[in-house]
């Protein structure tokens, strides 16, 4: 029942949502710290733009991606000339579709955990003669770390089920960029229902997981 | 007065009850042309508007076969409305060829690989080949067709990008996202500026391309849905097709391959 597609898929979907919510960790935290402790002309517009794929629909999203990393795109065309290398049609694609979908997620989720940090904490941080990467090091993130914890599980879960942006820029190759959710697609739009139950029924087992996991992490942020 | 009056008015409501809207489901290569086709029908059948419903001949089948409402099919192999006379989805006896395609190589307008043949394909310059998924597209099937027919299946493989349907293996090439992609002539002519035809696969290499029409069995506008099919036969429609790059059965034929 389980065959070596769905098993590739399934990893696949793994290996690609892990990668980009490190890097939406690494991203999303520091984006979210600046705006939540920042002040700085234009820093709501910038909230905006960042939380923008949050509600935009995910084609809009994949077209916009597509116009800027297409190999003929904006920033692909430049990409393809130094290197001779597309990121169309290759699992990096489909990173790139997740961690641009998920991102807003953990930076709103860190953002609101960071803010709601009482200031004393801080400023006694300060008083106490810590630099600002101390403060943020050693007080802030602990203090944040629910909020952390639960924008990780939100956007791992999102990248996990990304579908319009990633077929949109990764295709849905069979062995190469076929994800979970891509499958899935496929599968019922070809009539093979068994394997397509078996893929849906793992993933929605998954996603059940990590609204769990997320919500036992963080009664306050979802 | 009143007499003539009342069989006029009877009439209007005779065609008013015909003043109706069909929707017609078809392989996304006949967009251009169906477009066209359908300002003749609406013309001759006045009253009488055509929906078009476009995509991969799989992917239509599957729609009707779930229920969808839709009057005609055409596809763009024999094969796909073979399913559907099967599961009882068409009236045979309404089914009929209308157009015929042949399968060429494109590359992007300003490629500069100089692929020349088929078999250039096995290049390692050429590194992404845009072609339709063979399971539920007809376009896939016949580029696979040609693929193992020169003998290279085996061989570019791995080079291979599947798309949905051929208008998006034409958008892949002519954005230049692959390097050569595998669509019907008729596609190619559409994005002439963006795409260079390099070379059409020998009849002998695939299935002939032959596009069969149908009547949905489940059909509540059976009249409007036969006029359709039949117009798509007729000598009107045939100057067209052949305008937009399309084959026509010779004039007695009623093709069944």
């Amino acid at each position: 029942m389980l065959e070596s597609s769905v098993l590739f898929s399934l990893r696949l979907s793994f290996q690609v949502a892990a990668v980009a919510t490190f890097f939406i960790i690494v991203v999303g935290v520091t984006v979210a710290y600046f705006l939540a402790q920042r002040n700085f002309k234009g820093k709501e517009m910038l909230d905006m733009l960042f939380t923008l794929p949050l509600v935009l629909p995910p084609t809009v999203t994949g077209y916009y991606l597509i116009i800027l990393f297409g190999r003929n795109g904006l920033i692909g065309k430049q990409i393809y000339e130094w290197t001779g290398w597309s990121i169309m049609f290759t699992w990096y694609a489909a990173v790139l579709a997740s961690f641009v979908v998920a991102l807003p997620l953990m930076i709103k989720t860190t953002r609101a955990a960071i803010e709601s940090i009482d200031k004393n904490l801080i400023n006694a941080s300060y008083t106490l003669g810590h630099s600002e990467f101390e403060t943020t090091v050693k007080v802030i993130l602990p203090l944040a770390k629910r909020g952390i914890m639960a924008g990780t599980v939100l956007s791992f879960a999102r990248a996990l089920g990304e579908f319009g942006a990633t077929l949109m820029l990764a295709g849905n190759i069979p062995g190469k960029t076929d994800t979970m959710p891509l499958a899935i697609y496929s599968l019922a739009g070809s009539g093979e229902w068994s394997q397509a139950n078996c893929m849906v029924i793992l993933l929605t087992l998954m996603s059940g997981f990590f609204l769990y996991f997320a919500n036992r992490y963080s009664k306050r942020f979802i | 007065m009143i007499s003539i009056g009342l069989s006029l008015f009877t009439t209007e409501v005779a065609i008013a009850a015909d003043k109706q809207e069909i929707t017609v489901s078809a392989a996304i290569s006949l967009k251009n042309v169906f477009e066209e086709i359908r300002k003749l029908f609406e013309e001759k059948y006045k009253g009488v508007k055509v929906t078009f419903n476009f995509g991969a001949s799989g992917d239509l089948v599957r729609q009707i076969d779930g229920g969808a409402p839709v009057d005609v099919f055409a596809s763009a192999a024999q094969k796909d409305m073979d399913e559907a006379e099967k599961r009882g989805l068409i009236v045979p006896d309404s089914r009929v060829n209308f157009a015929g395609n042949s399968i060429v190589l494109i590359i992007p307008a300003d490629s500069k690989l100089g692929i020349q043949t088929f078999q250039d394909l096995r290049h390692n310059q050429v590194k992404k080949i845009a072609a339709g998924n063979p399971k539920t597209v007809p376009v896939g099937r016949y580029a696979e067709e040609v693929f193992v027919h020169f003998k290279l299946f085996t061989v570019i493989k791995e080079k291979l990008i599947y798309a949905e349907h051929v208008r998006q293996v034409l958008d892949y090439v002519a954005r230049g996202e692959v390097d050569a992609g595998v669509v019907y002539m008729t596609d190619a002519i559409v994005r002439a500026k963006d795409v260079r035809i390099i070379t059409t696969a020998t009849e002998n290499s695939h299935k002939p391309v032959i596009y069969p029409a149908a009547v949905v069995s489940k059909t509540g506008k059976r009249g409007i849905a036969e006029a359709f099919v039949i117009f798509l036969a007729s000598e009107e429609s045939r100057k067209v097709f052949e305008q937009y790059g399309f084959k026509v059965p010779g004039k007695n034929s009623r093709q069944r391959l």
